[in-house]
């Protein structure tokens, strides 16, 4: 055999490989997709649907007045330069994560909080998963209640959205899973007792009564990544942000429920 | 940050309906059997007492204790008998004190 049709053939191999990924075949068609709501028990969903009974609520109430409240050096507090936030931030958290210009990328909804924190309010920025956070991200998002996700069209987005997908579909850690392998192929399926959800973030931050709080997307993806037995990354790695950027990409069109309850 | 508190008490009903009343409250229900990362215990600090007063009379009362999960949701039925307040009382360790009120129609 001659060197040349070897080399044709190696060239066939790698291009089949490609296309057998699953971030090309595995994607859930936009008809199929179902957020986790759907899997939950009519008492999981009766606490969601009652604003006073979702747990969530209590820290919208503390964003509400972190709204207002005047921070830094600037002694601005968010409402004096947004306003009404339910007017402002309708349907804001719907396209986050957005491309940011100064940061040259794109940041989710806790990077911008803090970007505005910092360069605006002259504040010290808030710490990932802390109760300020937490409570001012679920009350921005809280305004998107019912929005449909919409990711910007931004064309500086795509190569971060591909690096989410890849990102996704990367098998890692001590049991080699992807997490494609579980919310693309085997989604309504049982593990451990648990139904395998579909993985659209579509209420975050969430009321998770595992963890009796609320908690960010970037937890909840260190959840999973932990599970694989894999490494994590630190709180606002860019991974997590393209990871939610493809997430959120993956979900377009569907309703956001902020502040969802998830058990 | 305060205590944040959400009630649910309907603001109408008619005389000898059987109503139902929800409350929230935010608080971390640390349980004071945990270690910290360096092996410290956490010291307990949990809601111990519940009470619900319908204009002045005691209509529902609980304790609590380490076992119920942080920001208890507690919720109970009553006879609405007359017009007025329905208030609710929480008490817990290191003085720890939270009230909130409703009022309430009854025709």
């Amino acid at each position: 055999m001659s060197a040349l049709p070897r080399r044709a053939a190696l060239v066939l191999a790698i291009a089949l490989a490609g296309g057998a990924l699953p971030g090309a075949a595995g994607e859930i068609p936009l008809n199929e997709r179902r957020s986790a709501y759907e899997d939950m028990s009519r008492d999981n969903k009766a606490m969601q649907d009652d604003d006073t009974s979702n747990p969530g609520m209590l820290a919208v109430l503390d964003g509400e007045a972190l709204w207002s409240a005047k921070a830094g050096a600037s002694g601005k507090s968010c409402a004096d330069c947004h306003g009404d936030a339910k007017a402002s931030m309708k349907g804001v958290a719907a396209r986050y994560p957005a491309f940011n210009d100064s940061a040259g990328r794109p940041v989710d909804l806790e990077q911008r909080i803090n970007l505005s924190r910092e360069q605006d309010q002259k504040s010290a920025p808030f710490a990932y998963e802390s109760k300020d956070m937490l409570a001012l991200s679920a009350y921005v998002a809280t305004q998107s209640r019912g929005e449909p996700i919409a990711p910007s069209d931004d064309p500086r987005l795509a190569p971060f959205i591909d690096k989410g997908r890849a990102l996704f579909n990367l098998r890692q850690g001590q049991l080699n899973l992807s997490c494609a392998q579980c919310h693309d192929d085997n989604w309504g399926k049982h593990l451990a007792g648990n139904t395998v959800p579909q993985a659209h973030p579509t209420g975050y931050p969430i009321y998770r009564l595992e963890w009796q709080s609320l908690g960010s997307l970037q937890r909840r993806l260190r959840n999973c990544i932990i599970g694989m037995r894999a490494e994590t990354y630190a709180y606002g790695a860019p991974e997590y942000v393209d990871m939610e950027l493809y997430l959120m990409w993956r979900a377009r069109g569907m309703k956001m429920e902020t502040p969802a309850v998830r058990p | 940050m305060a205590a944040r508190t959400l009630i649910n008490v309907p603001q109408k009903a008619k005389r000898g309906d059987v109503i139902q009343i929800k409350t929230l409250i935010s608080h971390i229900m640390e349980t004071g059997f945990r270690r910290d990362n360096v092996g410290a215990l956490v010291p307990r600090d949990i809601i111990t007492s519940f009470t619900c007063t319908y204009n002045g009379e005691t209509i529902f009362d609980a304790e609590l204790h380490q076992a119920i999960a942080a920001n208890p949701f507690i919720t109970f039925h009553t006879v609405a008998t007359e017009s007025g307040t329905i208030a609710f009382r929480w008490t817990g360790d290191h003085g720890f004190l939270q009230e909130a009120s409703a009022k309430i129609t009854v025709e």
